[in-house]
């Protein structure tokens, strides 16, 4: 058969569409300077993080009272504590916990969002109306408040407050996603799925979710920022990680009392933090641009 | 498999209490199996609302609508998926955006549980005038006229009996018009399809259906079949007119 014939080579050309939707999106983000330092940020965020053991000069518990609070230079590149650990070596294995806590967050964030938004979108009426009371109840919060509140009835530790951050972070994404929905139920495509005898919950999946997912995605690199600074948030008023680690939100904490004497011991942890978070935020914003249909139409 | 359409005293209103708007006061009219059947009038005329519900995308009227016979309410959701499809106005907006042929084709067979994906495919595909290598496409790499056509494949890969048309070539350039409908004509004659079909061009009308119906506010004023528009031997004074302005416009080109 000749059809077959001329088919196959464009086959296998196509077969790895999303790893080249992939490529385009980078080579975008690449091409502006301000997402492409997000990039680059994060991307050293995650080696610096699978790297810990490698890149850290020092153990970040090992204790070394003789020499605490030592400017930073011999051999401490940021300095030492109170304890006389190695400030360098913490904000190395700090980025694992803040990687977690990111990762952790938004896995649990995006589908609940996700879910609960074009559920609601797209089925509208009483459950839509239960459903967003719902999400304007959490939302009436501020989200630092609210996990306060979960942490104190939780007791504090970091995986309460990444259950705590996560709890409070999905109504955004609920809301974005339900207005996109709204906007996608009444078309031709969807009645097209419906009359082929697809479920609601396989036009919810497989027709109403993909159209959400750019602007779900973006939002959730947005948020990425916000959740970093509310577990530092957390960490500084000792409700998320705990003493000895090395989280860089209760670095600072533990460093307030230091502060006027041993500029280090908040400056570092303060600089980590607002870089990542800087970085998720120019990240999103090219995000944005690249994900925009018009965009991707293009391609 | 049979597929005669009867509509009795189909009803509907749209919102509530004192605001409620009757869209179709009372529809009366039935399509014999095999036939190509038209709907004309002036937009916003209940046109496309009388194919929304006899597909059931609207399912709050009164009245009875029969397929074969059968009360569409009583037919389950799956067999009447396979007994009667749409084909949509616009090509641009009835094509998922982010899916492409092959998922577009291939959602209904896995829904459907039918076997032979791949072949099914091509066939459908080829009895729609394109090549198969279009499966891998998207919707954004085609043209009007050749996602139109994918929209067609995707309604008859069901196989079913019954296709509504609701205007499904008119967001379409005039050269791929006559390509679409002649390609509609073909299916037809191939596989005994049923047509109802909504338009407000008679031209499309005179060169494809056997019968026609005037809607005018929700009713149907008259129905007629193809030889009555050339005389134009419409009875109803709506149906007298737009035949007449029709005629005349064609007379003027």
């Amino acid at each position: 058969m000749t059809v077959k014939d001329t088919d196959m080579p464009r086959q296998a050309s196509q077969l790895p569409s999303s790893l080249l939707v992939l490529r385009n999106i980078l080579t975008f983000l690449m091409r502006s300077p301000t997402s492409a330092f997000g990039l680059i940020v994060l991307g050293l965020l995650i080696v610096i993080a699978a790297f810990a053991p490698l890149i850290a000069t020092h153990d970040p518990y090992a204790q070394d009272l003789a020499n605490t609070l030592k400017a930073p230079g011999n051999g401490h590149y940021f300095g030492t504590d109170e304890l006389g650990r190695d400030i360098f070596s913490r904000l190395v294995w700090g980025s694992r916990i803040s990687l977690t806590i990111i990762f952790l967050v938004s896995i649990v964030v995006g589908p609940i969002g996700m879910i609960v938004g074009t559920t609601a979108g797209y089925m509208g009426g009483r459950l839509d109306t239960i459903m967003m009371r719902i999400t304007d109840i959490f939302l009436s919060f501020p989200s630092l408040i609210l996990s306060l509140a979960f942490v104190a009835a939780l007791g504090p530790s970091l995986n309460n407050a990444i259950i705590a951050i996560a709890l409070t972070a999905w109504p955004p994404i609920a809301r974005l996603a339900r207005a996109e929905a709204m906007t996608f139920r009444k078309a031709d495509y969807i009645a097209a799925a419906r009359l082929q005898g697809a479920s609601d919950m396989r036009i919810i999946f497989k027709s109403i979710m993909p159209m959400c997912l750019p602007s779900v995605l973006i939002r959730l690199t947005l948020n990425m920022a916000t959740v970093i600074l509310t577990a530092a948030g957390l960490g500084f008023l000792g409700l998320g990680a705990q003493p000895p680690m090395p989280e860089w939100g209760a670095m600072i904490a533990t460093g307030r009392r230091y502060m006027i004497d041993s500029w280090w011991l908040v400056t570092f942890p303060g600089l980590a933090i607002l870089t990542v978070s800087l970085a998720f935020n120019l990240l999103g914003d090219g995000l944005r641009d690249a994900l925009d249909p018009k965009q991707m139409n293009r391609r | 498999m049979t597929s005669n359409v009867e509509i009795r005293n189909l009803s509907i209103s749209f919102g509530e209490g004192p605001a409620a708007v009757k869209v179709l006061p009372g529809v009366n009219f039935s399509v014999e199996a095999g036939e190509c059947f038209g709907l004309v009038g002036e937009s916003g005329s209940g046109k496309s609302t009388v194919l929304r519900c006899i597909s059931m995308l609207t399912d709050f009227w009164q009245g009875q609508i029969s397929i074969g016979g059968r009360n569409v309410r009583d037919i389950p959701r799956l067999e009447r998926c396979r007994l009667l499809q749409m084909v949509f106005q616009d090509p641009y907006g009835s094509l998922h955006p982010r899916q492409s042929v092959r998922t577009t084709l291939s959602e209904p067979l896995k829904i459907h549980g039918l076997d032979d994906h791949e072949g099914r495919m091509r066939r459908v595909i080829r009895d729609v005038g394109l090549t198969a290598d279009f499966i891998d496409r998207f919707p954004h790499q085609m043209s009007g006229g050749q996602r139109q056509r994918i929209a067609i494949a995707r309604a008859l890969i069901l196989e079913p009996s019954l296709l509504l048309l609701d205007e499904p070539t008119s967001a379409l350039d005039v050269s791929v018009q006559a390509e679409i409908l002649n390609l509609l004509v073909r299916l037809r004659e191939e596989r005994g399809l049923t047509y109802l079909m909504v338009t407000h061009d008679l031209a499309v009308v005179d060169h494809m259906c056997d019968r026609f119906a005037v809607m005018l506010r929700g009713e149907v004023t008259e129905v007629l079949p193809r030889a009555a528009i050339q005389g134009n031997h419409a009875t109803h004074p709506y149906a007298r007119e737009l035949i007449g302005a029709s005629l005349e416009y064609e007379g003027a080109l």
